[in-house]
């Protein structure tokens, strides 16, 4: 399996998320932001960082760069997607996923390894997680507070498209929102990272490493 | 100063007053560019002296002194690049080289915090950038005055918040650091940034412009107004405190763009890695004017540069603020002519504005031109190399009063209560708390190779994914110390950051040095300028590692008064396999606790007298290198062979923080029984000690291995359970201990 992982002007997490898909098992791709082309890969990540500064809003700019002309279809075509932090963020200004992330309550920039509790088992990339697991992943962001009006935040709960929950939301996320899916579930965004947690040694746990499974391994189980 | 002072009209009017005093030039130095250059400076002449010579970048007043770090044998045996260069580089084996280099940025922090400390950051990543190597995580070594005082609370959230703010949006892991508090540094905070890079051998860059008809290529933002001056101006002047000297200096502070700065650092190592530079240099401190003449003295011939090509933010600068501007995020490169359009086309691929603003000559003159006219025609090595002073000491005059009045009779605790009412006290100090409030602001994780970062005795980064091998980083320094006795006390911050890098299971590999200290002009601040290179020099040589670079930075104090000598000391360690790192926190139930090393009735500049009587006198404690070293071996080897748990050096607040420490870090109590003066035991500062946990099952191996490398080891007790217990004197809860170490900083500073 072939992932794609964009990097933005001012991506930062690009080369763990590369990690992290070589630890699943899959071959990581490269694609550029002004490249109209998504190399034919199977699945795409939008890591996190600081696109284009974030000088305008956090993910505002990204939006508009042209491998986005290409992302936004395939993804609407079903094609697996996973914004991290500031692919949330990018994710949300597409309007491939509802809702805003907006300043952390407390205003200050936050570090800190959260409970997360897998809330849907059914996306393309937490399918190798149990239902309600309890996952340890870092969180490291200034403008993390998941925020929709009452309307959509109902509709997430009652279509269980809330993916992962805070145990207690540091950063003010409306109803302990960390991540959040697309109806069909292929397209996934969380703040907290994944890819940072795949390894122990180099994470507060290996537990992040299940959103990478689950797509190698729905990929394999179709292909083959 | 006129903007058409051309050499021409310099030659024909020698007698025209010029603002030398102003820009921190003595009458003797103004003589000297006469006398170099056979008439008097132009405008922008007498701008790039200035600032070449100021003691920022000339270190005029160190110079004398420095020359004692030069590495002998046994320590250059490391070393791929020395003193003098960018950074020092270190090989670490496996062909990679390191690179690392602390640098200060205390006064633009006084003057405005946020951007201020960014720019510290942005600057040394430049710095590392320029040696060839991938930037891969920065520290901070931070000191303030009272953290109760009214200008701490302006001072420090504002240096929090460009760190985190630069070093986030940057992408740079940052792994620890230092934060102290003492009102000497009331008015002059010290605001030391470390950043470590990575390479292969060959990748090592030369900052030397060569080969006649090369292009220069200024890159990265526009030069504009800010920082002008600020090498000469700023870090050379003393600050009046609060009479509204600071704001009146505020265009000389630098704006800091982290997102530029990412650009350019993928930039350059997109340039690097297609061959496409002959030689590299970052703009820091004096610009374009000290980028241009450090690589056109580094090579063999002169330089041409048409300042007119330069792209400004603001077209009305003169050629003289064109040369001194501090604007942050730009490169200066020598390019190969038919190497030009493929070196500008990895900068368009990046959205880096890159110019070719002269070319390389062989006439070995610095020349500039500016619509038209001839500004600059100089000797370059003159402004590079600049003066050098053998400036006066003296030892202080209340040394002698100030040793003498040794902490010996202020009243000690006497029983168990008032020796857990004392650590309670240290443990909610300010210098002692809990830092998570500061390093919960900074990334640790980006790049995904940290294997430790605060609030661990030193940083561990992962460099090969295969082979595990990795490198510790620890920076430590003392103040207090250094006043009692500058040559001890840096003694005393080198062992301490040698034995941090050791705690990992890292073996010391090399030093970089950041000197912070008062005005080189008083004598006694000279004296302990001298002192304190004297012991590091000494002190180094004794451990067998290297010197690689540094920093000066003069001027810290507040009218008459100096900060205390305060070097600020990085030790870089080599790891020979991440995965066998050790933590400070009790990591198991039923491990033995054993504490390394002799310990001393030792007071002189300790936590105890300073938290609790408020006493600075006597004579810090002793440094023993030859200690420090087999110290150092005993912990890595016995890391390797897995017999060790965790392990936790001893530094100011003694064996009782350290042992508070350990248990909160690891969540887990222990129970010991204190060999001899309970107080002493818990509370002296001797230096070459730590408290290790050993692998249960393994006591009698490690017992074995303390013999044999002579390293005294009082076994204390045992881990478990959810009490810090010191028999016959005290028991106290876990939770009590953390609320007393949690709580301080954030009911400081919210």
């Amino acid at each position: 399996m072939r992932i794609g992982v964009v990097t933005f002007p001012g991506s930062l997490d690009d080369t763990d998320a590369a990690r992290a898909v070589r630890h699943a098992g899959a071959e990581p791709v490269p694609l550029w932001h002004a490249d109209r082309d998504l190399r034919g890969v199977d699945a795409v990540i939008l890591p996190g960082g600081f696109s284009y500064g974030d000088y305008l809003r956090c993910g505002a700019i990204a939006r508009f760069s042209p491998v986005m002309a290409e992302l936004v279809p395939a993804a609407r075509a079903g094609l697996p997607v996973l914004g991290i932090c500031n692919g949330f963020q990018i994710l949300c200004e597409a309007h491939l996923l509802p809702g805003a992330l907006t300043r952390n309550a407390g205003l200050r920039f936050i570090t800190r390894d959260v409970r997360l509790a897998v809330a849907n088992t059914d996306t393309a990339w937490t399918s190798h997680y149990a239902p309600g697991q309890q996952l340890l992943v870092p969180l490291k962001s200034g403008e993390g507070a998941y925020a929709a009006d009452p309307a959509t935040l109902d509709e997430l709960d009652r279509a269980g498209r809330v993916v992962v929950r805070y145990a207690n939301a540091p950063n003010g996320s409306a109803r302990g929102i960390a991540g959040v899916c697309n109806e069909a579930g292929n397209v996934v965004g969380l703040m907290p990272h994944p890819e940072h947690a795949i390894d122990p040694l180099t994470g507060p746990s290996g537990d992040g490493l299940g959103f990478f499974t689950s797509v190698v391994r729905a990929f394999a189980g179709a292909d083959g | 100063m006129s903007d058409k002072d051309t050499v021409q009209v310099a030659t024909a009017s020698p007698d025209q007053p010029q603002p030398f005093a102003e820009l921190g030039l003595t009458p003797a130095e103004y003589a000297k560019i006469k006398d170099i250059l056979g008439r008097r400076p132009t405008a922008a002449e007498l701008a790039l002296y200035s600032v070449m010579w100021s003691e920022h970048c000339s270190y005029k007043s160190s110079k004398v002194h420095l020359k004692r770090l030069a590495p002998n044998e046994e320590q250059a045996r490391k070393l791929l690049a020395g003193i003098g260069a960018n950074a020092g580089v270190v090989d670490i084996g496996q062909g990679y080289a390191v690179t690392f280099k602390i640098e200060s940025h205390n006064h633009p922090s006084f003057v405005e915090p946020h951007q201020g400390a960014a720019t510290g950051v942005g600057g040394i990543v430049r710095d590392i950038l320029a040696m060839g190597a991938r930037p891969v995580a920065v520290m901070d070594a931070l000191r303030f005055g009272p953290a109760e005082a009214h200008d701490t609370a302006r001072v420090l959230p504002g240096v929090f918040s460009g760190i985190s703010f630069y070093g986030n949006c940057l992408g740079l892991p940052n792994i620890g650091g230092e934060l102290a508090f003492d009102p000497c540094y009331a008015g002059n905070p010290l605001v030391n940034a470390l950043c470590v890079g990575i390479m292969r051998h060959a990748d090592l860059k030369a900052a030397v412009a060569n080969g006649p008809g090369n292009k220069v290529v200024l890159f990265g933002s526009r030069t504009g107004p800010d920082g002008v001056g600020g090498a000469s101006v700023l870090a050379s002047a003393t600050f009046g405190g609060g009479d509204g000297k600071a704001r009146a200096k505020r265009p000389s502070v630098q704006v800091g763009d982290p997102f530029m700065e990412k650009l350019l650092v993928e930039c350059c190592l997109e340039l690097y890695a297609e061959g496409l530079i002959e030689g590299i240099q970052d703009l820091g401190a004096a610009g374009i004017a000290c980028a241009t003449t450090e690589l056109a003295a580094g090579g063999e011939g002169g330089m041409r540069v048409t300042l007119d090509d330069v792209p400004l933010r603001d077209p009305s600068l003169t050629p003289a603020e064109i040369l001194m501007s501090e604007s942050q995020e730009r490169m200066m490169a020598v390019v190969a002519p038919d190497r030009v359009p493929a070196f500008l086309g990895v900068c368009a691929k990046w959205d880096v504005e890159a110019t070719v603003i002269g070319e390389v000559t062989g006439d070995g003159t610095l020349t500039m031109t500016w619509r038209g006219g001839t500004v600059v025609s100089i000797p370059p090595r003159t402004a590079a190399d600049g003066p050098v002073y053998q400036r006066p000491m003296a030892r202080p005059a209340d040394l002698d009063s100030l040793q003498a009045t040794a902490p010996d009779g202020l009243d000690r605790p006497k029983d168990g209560p008032a020796l857990l009412a004392t650590l309670l006290a240290l443990l909610g100090s300010a210098d002692e708390a809990d830092k998570s409030w500061v390093t919960a602001q900074y990334d640790r994780y980006v790049r995904g190779n940290t294997v430790l970062a605060m609030p661990e005795d030193g940083g561990l980064l992962r460099v090969d994914e295969q082979t595990q091998l990795g490198i510790a980083l620890a920076t430590d320094g003392n103040g207090r110390y250094c006043r009692l006795d500058p040559y001890r006390g840096t003694q005393l911050a080198l062992s301490e950051a040698y034995r941090n890098v050791a705690m990992t299971g890292a073996t010391p590999a090399a030093v970089t040095n950041c000197l912070n200290f008062g005005s080189p002009e008083d004598p006694q601040v000279m004296w302990q300028l001298a002192e304190a290179v004297r012991g590091l020099a000494d002190g180094c040589a004794a451990l067998g590692i290297p010197v690689t670079g540094g920093n000066v930075s003069l001027y810290n104090q507040t009218g008459d008064a100096a900060i205390h000598p305060t070097p600020v000391i990085g030790v870089l360690g080599v790891h020979d396999d991440v995965r066998r790192r050790l933590a400070a926190g009790f990591a198991t139930d039923g491990a033995q606790v054993v504490l390394l090393g002799a310990t001393r009735e030792e007071f002189g500049g300790s936590a105890w007298a300073h938290v609790v009587h408020q006493h600075l006198g006597g004579r810090p404690p002793a440094p023993d290198l030859h200690a420090e070293r087999t110290l150092a071996t005993l912990v890595a080897t016995a890391a390797s062979d897995g017999v060790l748990a965790s392990a936790h050096d001893l530094s100011t607040g003694g064996l009782a923080i350290a042992l508070a420490e350990a248990c909160l870090r690891g969540a887990r109590g222990c129970r010991v029984t204190l060999p001899g003066d309970p107080f002493t035991a818990l509370f002296s500062e001797s230096a070459a000690r730590a408290v290790i946990s050993v692998t249960p099952g393994r006591e009698d191996e490690f017992a074995a291995l303390c013999a044999a490398h002579g390293v005294p080891a009082t076994v204390l007790g045992q881990t478990g359970g959810d009490t810090l217990a010191i028999e016959a004197s005290f028991e106290v809860p876990l939770p009590e201990l953390r609320r007393a170490w949690e709580g301080t900083l954030p009911a400081l500073f919210g």
